[in-house]
């Protein structure tokens, strides 16, 4: 019973940081269609950025800080002007297919400019044990828990009870009459790029001192987020963080239960299975498109 | 006309089919530079580059300058078997590399074919059971290492049961299938025998399982990166039990990632730059200066395979690639006359290696020699 509370509550740990990189995806396609394949490398970069400060002598919690404003920027604010801006006017195929490409040039970046080789990342918290029902439990488990649903219930809190959540909102469901009505539909656009950086930044903080700081360390959290957004549901956000924290137990249990060599196989059968019989998604919502 | 064109076409065959020059010595290096093996290959590399300077300065081998190249495997066989082809095209002396036992098994039978030894990091038992007269290693293998492995847990650690984590690839499953006879040899039970992948990032479950085997000690025989992430899963899950491994477990690249979490993991190290052994240190301060880091046991064994290469020839007293090989076998090299060696060594049949090893323990950051392990027949 132990085994198995442990193995949902890191299953559910990694499934908070699956959903914080899942919800990038759904607010990037609700808001400009668009599907970052470089998601994954969005969650790696932080990482070396904090690095890169850490190493210029700057203690932690400023590195951490700064690290999120510089993702904000260049994933955030960069990302939009110089990639999707200029490749969404050609269509959502081409900048899929762009976001592919910087997928793949910002691994080979970090890798001949930082290293090939996995450097070490500190913890927000410490490596310590709390008692749970007379269970030990890794406090850096809960604390990532924890972390990761505040950051994604805030989420939903700004996009459900604030004007500009709403005007977000808004421009997601209908870019036409939300400029019609006076919404500052390019504003929204991007902030929701600001957030997915935010966010992605903010996984990156939490997942790297457990993955390691490594160039290729953005393929399997991408993978996975992707998978957990499809699940989920990609056209909603609540889509998104049930995704990602049924992703993060089921792989758990897969490779306790199943095989550690089949655990990746067990998410992606479900995958298929979502397609095939609930292509919306476990909680998505069924579009209508007129062809 | 035609004679012109015979003689551009020579000239032109002569220059691409070797880049090496008279007076000096080709050495083609193919190793993991990329790819989850970048810790593995870097150090190799860098030894090697230390041991070219270092020979190079001292008046090369023979009077000869050795010019190295060095290929990207990026940790996968199939790359490595192309680059192992392509290097082999520019004719060298010798092929130093690669790491990855599963790279080392589709590369080394094209050296072989090509008459030229072929000096490697691999440590899988199979490498050097296959015959072939031209492979050999830079460490031990599987067969010399394991046998004290499994004697320190039963012996030692007095342990009735033991959990075996392993990497499921060539030199994973070598090290699992050699330690686990052994193990069971002197009654001890395996109660549980758990493949991890290579590249692995999330060990919450593997170490769930290790957990709930009940065992009085885990064997851990992953790569280094994937040792890091065990070790920090296995103190984040609260696991205490005693932790053993081989070189890697303990290596200088794992305990810098896992930092504090590290501490008290302890292994069987065929090579360490902790060894209280006067020449290790002075290869350590080198490194050191040259590189700015401290390099793991590939450093040293990159180092070493140059040093295996200057001994041979040397003992051939002349240029001779073919002859090479032949010349290794039985070469017994003594660190008192060729300091470069840095501990007595001798060559077998089959290419494996006898000398010195070390029982360590991580302790704050550092690997403390436990046990200085002799030559087997000194």
């Amino acid at each position: 019973m132990n085994a198995l509370f442990d193995l949902i509550l890191s299953g559910l740990a990694t499934g908070a940081i699956y959903a914080l990189v899942a919800i990038g995806f759904t607010l990037l396609w609700q808001t400009s269609q668009t599907i970052n394949f470089a998601q994954g490398e969005f969650v790696m970069l932080p990482a070396f950025f904090v690095l890169a400060i850490l190493n210029a002598g700057a203690p932690f919690w400023l590195s951490a800080i700064i690290g999120v404003l510089l993702s904000a920027v260049v994933l955030g604010v960069l990302f939009k002007l110089i990639v999707v801006d200029p490749m969404l006017r050609h269509g959502v195929l081409p900048l899929a297919i762009a976001t592919m490409a910087l997928s793949v040039g910002i691994k080979e970046s970090v890798k001949q400019f930082y290293s090939a080789e996995a450097s070490p990342f500190p913890s927000l918290l410490p490596n310590t044990q709390l008692t749970i029902w007379g269970s030990p439990v890794s406090l850096q488990n809960i604390g990532v828990l924890v972390f990761g649903l505040a950051a994604v219930l805030s989420l939903n809190l700004f996009l459900e009870r604030t004007s500009t959540g709403r005007q977000m909102q808004a421009t997601a469901q209908n870019p036409a009459v939300a400029r019609i009505v006076g919404i500052p539909v390019e504003r929204m656009i991007m902030l929701t790029f600001l957030i997915n950086a935010v966010l992605v930044a903010l996984a990156s903080l939490l997942v790297t001192p457990v993955y390691l700081a490594k160039f290729s360390s953005g393929e399997v959290l991408g993978q996975a987020a992707f998978v957990a957004a499809i699940v989920g549901g990609f056209n909603q956000v609540r889509g998104a963080i049930a995704g990602g924290l049924v992703i993060g137990v089921v792989d758990n249990l897969a490779a306790a239960y199943i095989s550690t060599q089949y655990r990746a196989a067990v998410p992606l059968a479900m995958l298929i299975a979502i397609i095939l019989f609930r292509p919306q998604g476990l909680v998505g919502r069924a579009e209508e498109r007129t062809v | 006309m035609n004679v012109k064109l015979a003689l551009a076409g020579a000239v032109l065959s002569a220059v691409f089919s070797s880049t090496a020059m008279a007076g000096q010595i080709l050495l083609a290096d193919v190793a993991e530079l990329s790819g989850g093996g970048a810790t593995v290959g870097t150090n190799w590399k860098n030894g090697i580059d230390l041991a070219v300077e270092e020979i190079n300065a001292a008046g090369g081998i023979l009077g000869n300058t050795i010019v190295v190249t060095h290929a990207d495997s990026q940790s996968s066989p199939s790359v490595a078997k192309q680059q192992v082809q392509k290097a082999l095209d520019s004719e060298p002396y010798a092929l130093l590399g690669p790491g990855y036992s599963g790279s080392v098994k589709v590369a080394a039978p094209l050296a072989a074919e090509a008459g030229i030894a072929n000096i490697m990091g691999g440590e899988a038992a199979e490498l050097t059971k296959a015959g072939n007269k031209f492979l050999f290693r830079t460490s031990f293998g599987q067969q010399s290492s394991m046998p004290k492995v499994a004697r320190f847990i039963a012996k030692d650690l007095k342990a009735k049961s033991v959990a075996l984590v392993w990497v499921n690839n060539d030199f994973g499953k070598g090290g699992r299938d050699t330690v686990k006879a052994e193990l069971e040899q002197l009654g001890v039970k395996i109660v549980a025998d758990l493949s991890t992948e290579a590249g692995q990032a999330d060990f919450a479950a593997d170490v769930g399982k290790v957990k709930a085997s009940g065992a009085d000690a885990a064997f851990v025989y992953l790569n280094e990166e994937e040792s890091a992430r065990i070790l920090k899963e296995l103190k984040r899950q609260g696991v205490t039990l005693p932790l053993v491994g081989e070189t890697t477990l303990t290596g200088q690249k794992v305990i810098e990632l896992a930092g504090a979490d590290a501490n008290g993991a302890m292994a069987h190290v065929g090579l360490t730059t902790d060894a209280p052994v006067p020449e290790i240190k002075a290869f350590r301060e080198r490194f050191v200066k040259k590189y700015n880091y401290v390099p793991d046991h590939n450093g040293l064994k990159g180092y070493l395979a140059v040093q295996m290469i200057k001994a041979g020839t040397e003992k051939m007293g002349k240029l001779d690639p073919k002859g090479l090989a032949a010349a290794l076998h039985g070469l017994t090299i003594s660190a008192a006359k060729q300091p470069g060696i840095l501990m007595d060594v001798t060559i077998s049949d089959t290419g494996d290696l006898d000398r010195q090893s070390f029982l360590v323990e991580a302790v704050n950051g550092k690997q403390v020699v436990k046990a200085v392990l002799e030559k087997l027949n000194k």
